[in-house]
């Protein structure tokens, strides 16, 4: 997934080629790569993702072409990243996402993968994600995909209530997800869903119903995102005009807290602030490479990448994208290399939201001394603070942005 | 109809009897600077090509306001019957604040147009300067303006102006600033009506000050009337109040451009420049002499402007405080009504505490700084001076709630006005009401006419200069005027209102109000308080309270959710800059302890638009 408008940055050179910063240490980092599919067959009322509904984009972007344009990306990352000389080292996770990446052939996913693979090849046990849509698989194609190495699948579930889907525009009828879910686990795949809570009109006990319904899946993992309402998007208009009520944040807390206790009664645990899992080992790892910034690759019209500080993203349009890559350019159009003090602020603000936590030792003094105030406070575990890691409270995980300002207080 | 003059009587050697000064009073929008605008083409100063709309209202919120703020003078030619004459227009500030400086200009003329519109009838202001007019013995020509609207009703209001000023209405003249119509018989009329001036040509020079302008290149521009004897240009003039003496580098009349001359004789009007940077050397009201040969005795009338409202004015970004400093001086140096003093407050920082003679007086004022000086001001609440007696017989002087002592007290007094409102007789209940709420007390009621009423009130001056004037026309459909004037003190029921936040106390918020309206100050001003102010990751009690006593009290509930719910596919730049966007927010809210109170949230609790709103419901 990526967002509809691109940061500011620096331009970021045709070749592809990373500053010297990015080679540092980087033996000792993970790599990933992520792959955008920009192609949706509706696009939900609250989304403003990078995507697109139509099936011919001019200039070599249809969906058709866009798995070999992908493969190009492919392909040009693995020759910038050996002549910026950064070492060899290969895929420990791999997450494609979108947009709807189920909308393109199996194949076609399982192309782009095999093309990574071989470029990098994977790691042993390594995670191989797709995002899906219920609607938009099929036993076959589920199976197509784990014998092509896809390891894990995550569905947009959303909700399991249908005025609430409604809303959100999706499209798929909620009987439909446990049919989804049992065919991924037959074909070998683990199972993730997606839910989305404090949409218009949903009530405590619609969330309720859609986290019990979630969990009746036995999934090895749940996200569960509060909706944001993006400006732009067809809800934000609606809810501009008095069309839906507004978004409540305090409606959001009580149904945060309302899916933190139902998935911990299931066995479940959270690992990011939105995340939870059955066990560690079914962590979202490449989730959790964003938050600890590990270096990743980021395929795809409007993808961001990251290697050792340095930040880059790619053009919007998958048509600019693919005109890009045809002439043997790089189809990044952005990037920052970060100062010392800014890695500082990310690592602060990303590592706060983990369960792992944030180890002490990486804080400042000024951010130490803000510890004793948030315990006090109730937003930060005391028995953590005591064995060295900021771990945040279930209070604490809600107010987790004012909690990474007190941090940095400079 | 009487032809342009064929030539210009000249300055200095001009006899007084063919000099005519005039000084138009009327309302705003009553189409005075429009009337005065076609006075200078129908006599040829200004050629129609260099006419600009409002010729000789010169700051740009003057014109765009409609107002005159500072007054100026003219001199045209006329010609009736074969004999030129010269005729000088004073030009008169038009709003109550400025009520000296009207006085000032009217004491420089023999005559006044009453310019009243047609559609509209006299307004409270008009009155009182007419009366003002009427007290300097000055002849009144009564004249209809805006005849050309279609909503006009000249016979209406003819006969209120003549009953007003006894006469006829048939004699009411009746023009249109905007089509030109009539403005000729009026030029006539002013020749035919109004006396020459008259004075001892060998006496002593005496000229007496009407108006003061700074001017950037120019320095201080002194517009005077000369009495007796004779300014002479590089003569040394001296000031009677304070005895400076200045060389007169210039003297001249505005045709309306400046036009030095060889001096200023008995009656006429002009200007001085001496070089002076600061309008405070030349005050409006004082005389000006001749130093070699001095007048003995200064004209009468002379009085130093006086502050009648207080108000703290602090620029949002702290880092700006060096900025409001010079633009109040350079301000100062135009307006001589203007006194102002650093105040330091625990809210808002640094700043200055500023005396203004009204709200007008200040709106202006704030308004030049911002715009003028690029400032962004948060202005406190205005307040009047108040004059508390302790039980010790130690006297305070409060012009700043933050200064309202804190030990026992014997009692407060508060400055009173009267007031004269006008308004059709079906808004009588509602303006009484309105000032009963406001502790007045009803002096007398007139009618002007057969639907319009004259209501005269004695109100406390703390109770109408906050969002008296708004609540008043929202009352009456905006055809009520008021004017008011200075009228001695009171011992009131005072009580200082604190707000606290979190225990804390705001002195911003502070404010000094009848004992009986302090519990809905309280109730107001937190409620205001608990929508502006965002929720923290705390709950945060919201009190008033007199003395330790609280009165009101609201909360904002904690926050519970600041959190992102994700970043987008890695986009991790995007996540930071809203981090650094926050704190970027962070840095420019004020700390009330450990509260943290958006800017906004100061300037929209010390607006007064709320009560706006109420009034309009």
């Amino acid at each position: 997934m990526t967002p509809s408008a691109l940061p500011l940055g620096d331009p970021a050179p045709a070749d592809g080629l990373l500053p010297a910063q990015a080679a540092d240490g980087a033996a000792d980092r993970k790599f990933g790569l992520y792959v955008h599919i920009p192609f949706c067959s509706v696009r939900c009322g609250y989304c403003d993702f990078n995507t697109y509904t139509a099936t011919e984009l001019g200039g070599g972007a249809s969906q058709a072409a866009y798995g070999g344009t992908a493969e190009q990306e492919v392909r040009f990352a693995a020759r910038a990243l050996k002549a910026s000389g950064l070492p060899d080292r290969k895929m420990g996770t791999v997450f494609f996402g979108g947009g709807t990446p189920t909308l393109l052939p199996a194949e076609d996913l399982a192309g782009i993968l095999k093309t990574a693979v071989d470029m990098w090849g994977l790691e042993p046990g390594a995670e191989v994600t797709t995002e899906a849509n219920p609607d938009s698989v099929t036993p076959a194609s589920l199976q197509l995909l784990a014998d092509a190495g896809f390891t894990r699948v995550s569905f947009g579930m959303q909700s399991a209530v249908p005025h609430v889907l409604a809303v959100l525009d999706r499209t798929h009828t909620p009987s439909r997800v446990p049919e989804a879910v049992k065919w991924a686990r037959d074909a070998g795949l683990k199972v993730s869903v997606d839910l989305i809570y404090g949409t218009p009109g949903e009530s405590l006990a619609d969330w309720e119903i859609s986290v019990k319904e979630a969990l009746s899946y036995e999934p090895d993992h749940i996200s569960a995102y509060a909706l944001i309402i993006e400006d732009g998007t067809k809800l934000a208009a609606r809810m501009r005009r008095g069309e839906v009520p507004p978004i409540d944040d305090d409606d959001h807390a009580d149904k945060y807290l309302l899916a933190d206790e139902l998935m911990t009664a299931a066995g479940l645990s959270w690992y990011e602030v939105s995340n939870w899992a059955r066990t560690p080992a079914d962590q979202c790892r490449h989730n959790l490479a964003y938050w600890r910034s590990d270096d990743w690759w980021g395929i795809g019209p409007g993808a961001h990448s990251h290697a050792g500080g340095v930040r880059w993203w790619n053009a919007k349009h998958p048509t600019a994208y693919a005109q890009r890559l045809a002439a043997g350019e790089s189809p990044a159009v952005g990037r920052e290399t970060l100062d010392a003090e800014t890695r500082y602020v990310e690592d602060v603000m990303l590592r706060t939201r983990l369960a792992e936590g944030l180890e002490l030792s990486r804080l400042k003094d000024s951010g130490r001394l803000a510890v004793a105030g948030l315990m006090a406070d109730g937003l930060v575990d005391p028995h953590a603070a005591l064995a060295g890691r900021v771990l945040l409270t279930s209070k604490g995980r809600l107010l987790a942005d004012a909690v990474v300002r007190r941090l940095l207080p400079d | 109809m009487s032809p342009m003059a064929r030539f210009s009587p000249v300055p200095a050697a001009t006899d007084p009897a063919i000099i005519r000064n005039f000084c138009i009073i009327a309302h705003i929008d009553h189409g005075k600077s429009t009337l005065a605008d076609r006075m200078l083409q129908s006599t040829g100063v200004v050629e129609h090509r260099n006419m600009k709309a409002q010729y000789l209202d010169r700051m740009d919120i003057e014109r765009e306001r409609g107002i005159t703020i500072k007054s100026q003078a003219v001199r045209m030619p006329w010609e009736l019957d074969g004999e030129s004459y010269a005729l000088n227009m004073i030009d008169t500030p038009g709003h109550v604040d400025f009520t000296y400086e009207v006085s000032r200009s009217l004491a420089a003329c023999e005559g006044a147009v009453l310019l009243v519109d047609a559609a509209q009838g006299i307004e409270a202001q008009t009155l009182a300067n007419l009366y003002l007019a009427m007290e300097n013995d000055l002849t009144i020509i009564p004249v209809l303006n805006k005849i050309d609207l279609p909503a006009a009703q000249p016979e209406k209001y003819a006969e209120e102006l003549a009953k007003l000023i006894g006469g006829d209405p048939e004699d009411v003249l009746r023009v249109s600033g905007k089509t030109g119509v009539g403005v000729e018989d009026l030029l006539d009329q002013i020749v035919r009506e109004i006396p020459a001036p008259v004075g001892d040509p060998n006496a002593p020079a005496r000229a007496m000050i009407f108006d003061s302008v700074y001017d950037t290149y120019r320095g201080v521009v002194t517009y005077v009337r000369v009495v007796d004897g004779k300014l002479s240009p590089r003569e040394r003039i001296q000031m009677m109040s304070t005895r400076a003496s200045h060389e007169l580098l210039e003297i001249g009349v505005s045709s309306p451009e400046p036009t030095p001359s060889k001096g200023l004789g008995v009656g006429e009007v002009g200007y001085l420049i001496t070089g002076v940077k600061d309008v405070r050397l030349s005050k409006v009201g004082d005389t000006v002499t001749n130093l070699a040969k001095p007048a003995s005795e200064s004209l009468p009338g002379y009085a130093d402007p006086k502050p009648m409202v207080f108000s703290g004015l602090y620029p949002i970004d702290g880092a700006d405080y060096p900025v409001l400093r010079d633009a109040l001086e350079k301000l100062m140096l135009n307006d001589a009504a203007l006194v102002y003093e650093p105040e330091t407050s625990a809210a808002l920082g640094f700043g200055f505490r500023v005396g203004f003679l009204g709200l007008l007086h200040l709106e202006i004022t704030r308004e030049r700084l911002e715009r003028e000086y690029n400032l962004d001001l948060i202005s406190t609440a205005p307040n009047v001076e108040y004059e508390v007696t302790l039980e010790d017989k130690k006297v305070v002087t409060v012009t700043n709630p933050s200064e309202y002592p804190e030990g026992k007290i014997k009692e407060v007094r508060e400055p009173m006005v009267s007031a004269t409102i006008l308004a059709p007789n079906e808004f009588v209940g509602a303006i009484m009401e309105l000032c009963q709420a406001r502790r007045g007390v009803l002096g007398g009621m007139d009618y002007l006419s057969e639907d319009r009423v004259e209501i005269r009130y004695r109100l406390p001056l703390a109770e109408i200069v906050f969002d008296f004037f708004d609540i008043l026309k929202s009352k009456t459909r905006g055809y009520a005027s008021l004017d008011w004037k200075a009228d001695g003190e009171q011992v009131a029921d005072l009580v200082k209102v604190d707000i606290l936040l979190q225990g804390e106390q705001v002195d911003a918020f502070s404010s000094i109000t009848h004992k009986d309206k302090a519990y809905s100050y309280g109730v107001m001003m937190t409620g205001k308080l608990r929508e502006l102010i965002p929720r923290q990751q705390f709950e945060v009690p919201i009190q008033a309270a007199i003395g330790s006593r609280i009165i009101a009290r609201e909360s904002i509930r904690a926050i519970r959710k600041d959190v992102l719910a994700k970043c987008y596919g890695g986009d991790i730049s995007r996540k930071r800059k809203l981090l650094e966007k926050q704190k970027e927010g962070k840095k420019r809210m004020k700390m009330v302890g450990r509260v943290e109170v958006p800017q906004e949230a100061f300037v929209a609790a010390l607006s007064s638009d709320e009560s706006k709103d109420k009034a309009k419901k």
